[in-house]
């Protein structure tokens, strides 16, 4: 709770207004820039032409607008990626850690693969080059390239948090007689997705934000949308941080869904 | 915890009043500006430099071996430049950002074969148009043969990739509503889509389309004899600058009447001497 009374009784401490005083500097600086910027600029802002690409009320009843459209597709497209990403991810994960060198070898070889080139080169590569001979649909192409992509990334993470896991759990799982698998998924994993679950929502987030290049290859994604609004209306402006906001909101809610698991997984401690 | 939030949400929110308070104040402030004379060509005489944004069209604006500038836009920011008494500092800029760059001050004019429409034209001015351009439909002879008539390419079967943000994306909105339409940014990735046969057709404005067809005479084709548009090309100006804009058309007037438009035009359009300077 915000305590008032606290407030104006003169018992908050000498420090904390030294740090309200410095974050209002800041945050004036930020304004005075901003001012100054838009000022130069004697920009025309036309926020009244913006609510139509939301929605629109006729005699049918809301016709959805493009940006919702779009966020439809994106949304579509990271959350068929996310599957994927995890999927991938574990597994690239796991056969980093076997024996075979095979397996290894692979694993290692798409990870670094695909870490150091750009992700537009890649969705390039995949769009224009593999899925004109493989017959892929725009669509799949665009969900290949990001589950790839972002799936090495999560398999280090992946990684990271088994490997975390103390050696005890390992120990006391053989000595149980359990076999590879079974100490993977009732002593390993569930420790691991716990430890696992702050990074990986920041990968889920760099998702949302990276399927805006999906737009590259003319899918009608929420980036696409407002490119295809901006180029016929010219609302540069008003379109880029309406967009930006809607992603914002999206990354926003995935963030705080995850902070209720996390919750509700801290509770039953081991 | 509600505290922190607090404290971090209000300066949001003055942000936001912030943002929203300038969409009052702008427009006044820019006109203001205007109104005391300061003309954008005595800020380009005085600098002694026109700023000239531009996107690379085959033949309108290409980069020769050496790296440099040539084309037929070119060539006439250069004669305007040299008319201006000025030198020209070339801006090349992404087409679909193109008049934002124009209003945040990129750059004083646009010469990139723009053609004059009424949406561009709510925010940028335009000059008197000094040259003329049609759109034409380049088609995959795999995908479409055959075919010569517009309603064979407007149906949902057809796919047309166009660049977005230009003329051709509208047009192809306008004549071909039914047919499926892809947007790209660069004009190489709608005629790499052709040339993969995932599109029927690309809309473009010419000769695009038809040096494409000389180029690839197996896979590619011109189903249509004519332009099916004549668009009035012209130099794009920020709003409410008529000292400039009288220079400009009467630039356009006067260098038409000597015929070297006409020339320059021909030279670049229908000629291929130039073609050894660009491989």
């Amino acid at each position: 709770m915000f305590d008032t009374r606290r407030f104006f009784h003169g018992t908050i401490r000498f420090s904390s207004l030294i740090d309200t005083t410095k974050y209002l500097v800041v945050m004036g600086c930020v304004l005075w820039l901003l001012t100054l910027g838009t000022n130069r600029l004697g920009y025309n802002w036309q926020w009244y032409r913006i609510p139509k690409y939301f929605w629109t009320v006729g005699e049918q009843g809301v016709t959805w607008g493009p940006l919702v459209q779009g966020l439809g597709v994106t949304l579509q497209i990271t959350a068929i990626s996310m599957v994927l990403m995890l999927v991938i991810g574990m597994a690239t994960a796991i056969f980093r850690m076997t024996d075979s060198w095979a397996a290894r070898g692979t694993a290692r070889t798409y990870m670094e693969l695909i870490r150091n080139t750009p992700l537009l080169i890649q969705i390039f590569f995949i769009y224009f080059v593999l899925a004109p001979i493989l017959g892929i649909s725009p669509f799949w192409a665009a969900i290949i390239a990001l589950s790839l992509f972002e799936g090495a990334y999560a398999s280090e993470i992946f990684r990271a948090g088994i490997t975390s896991i103390d050696k005890g759990q390992w120990e006391a799982a053989q000595g149980l007689g359990m076999n590879a698998s079974a100490t993977y998924r009732y002593i390993i994993l569930p420790q691991a997705f716990r430890r696992v679950l702050p990074p990986m929502t920041s990968q889920a987030v760099s998702l949302v934000k990276d399927s805006a290049l999906v737009s590259t290859i003319a899918i009608l994604d929420l980036t696409q949308q407002g490119r295809m609004i901006d180029a016929e209306t010219f609302l540069t402006f008003e379109i880029w941080f309406t967009v930006a906001a809607i992603y914002l909101a999206v990354t926003l809610a995935l963030s705080g869904v995850v902070k209720i698991l996390e919750k509700r997984f801290n509770g039953i401690k081991p | 915890m509600k505290n922190h939030r607090f404290r971090t949400i209000v300066p949001f929110l003055f942000l936001l009043a912030f943002l929203v308070g300038c969409g009052q104040q702008a427009p006044q402030q820019n006109d203001s500006g205007v109104k005391s004379h300061v003309s954008q060509l005595d800020t380009i005489l005085k600098r002694g430099v026109i700023k000239v944004g531009f996107d690379t069209f085959k033949p309108w604006a290409m980069k020769d071996k050496s790296g440099k500038y040539i084309g037929f836009e070119i060539e006439v920011a250069e004669r305007l430049a040299k008319d201006m008494g000025v030198k020209v500092e070339f801006v090349p800029t992404k087409w679909s950002g193109i008049i934002p760059a124009l209003l945040t001050g990129k750059f004083d004019i646009i010469i990139g074969g723009m053609s004059i429409t009424p949406q561009r034209n709510l925010k940028v001015n335009f000059s008197l148009p000094y040259e003329y351009t049609g759109m034409s439909v380049i088609a995959s002879k795999k995908l479409a043969s055959g075919r010569t008539l517009a309603s064979e390419f407007n149906n949902p079967a057809t796919t047309i990739a166009v660049r977005l943000g230009t003329t051709a994306a509208e047009v192809t909105k306008n004549y071909l509503p039914n047919a499926k339409i892809l947007f790209f940014d660069e004009e190489s990735q709608t005629i790499q889509e052709l040339l993969n046969e995932r599109v029927h057709a690309v809309v473009a404005s010419n000769p695009l389309p038809l040096n494409l067809a000389k180029e690839y005479p197996e896979q590619l084709y011109l189903p249509f004899k004519e332009d099916f548009t004549r668009e009035p090309i012209a130099f794009g100006i920020k709003k409410g600058d008529h000292d400039y804009l009288n220079w400009l058309n009467n630039w356009v007037l006067v260098t038409s009447s000597t015929g070297w438009l006409k020339n320059r035009y021909e030279y670049w359009f229908y000629t291929n001497d130039w073609e050894n300077q660009i491989q």
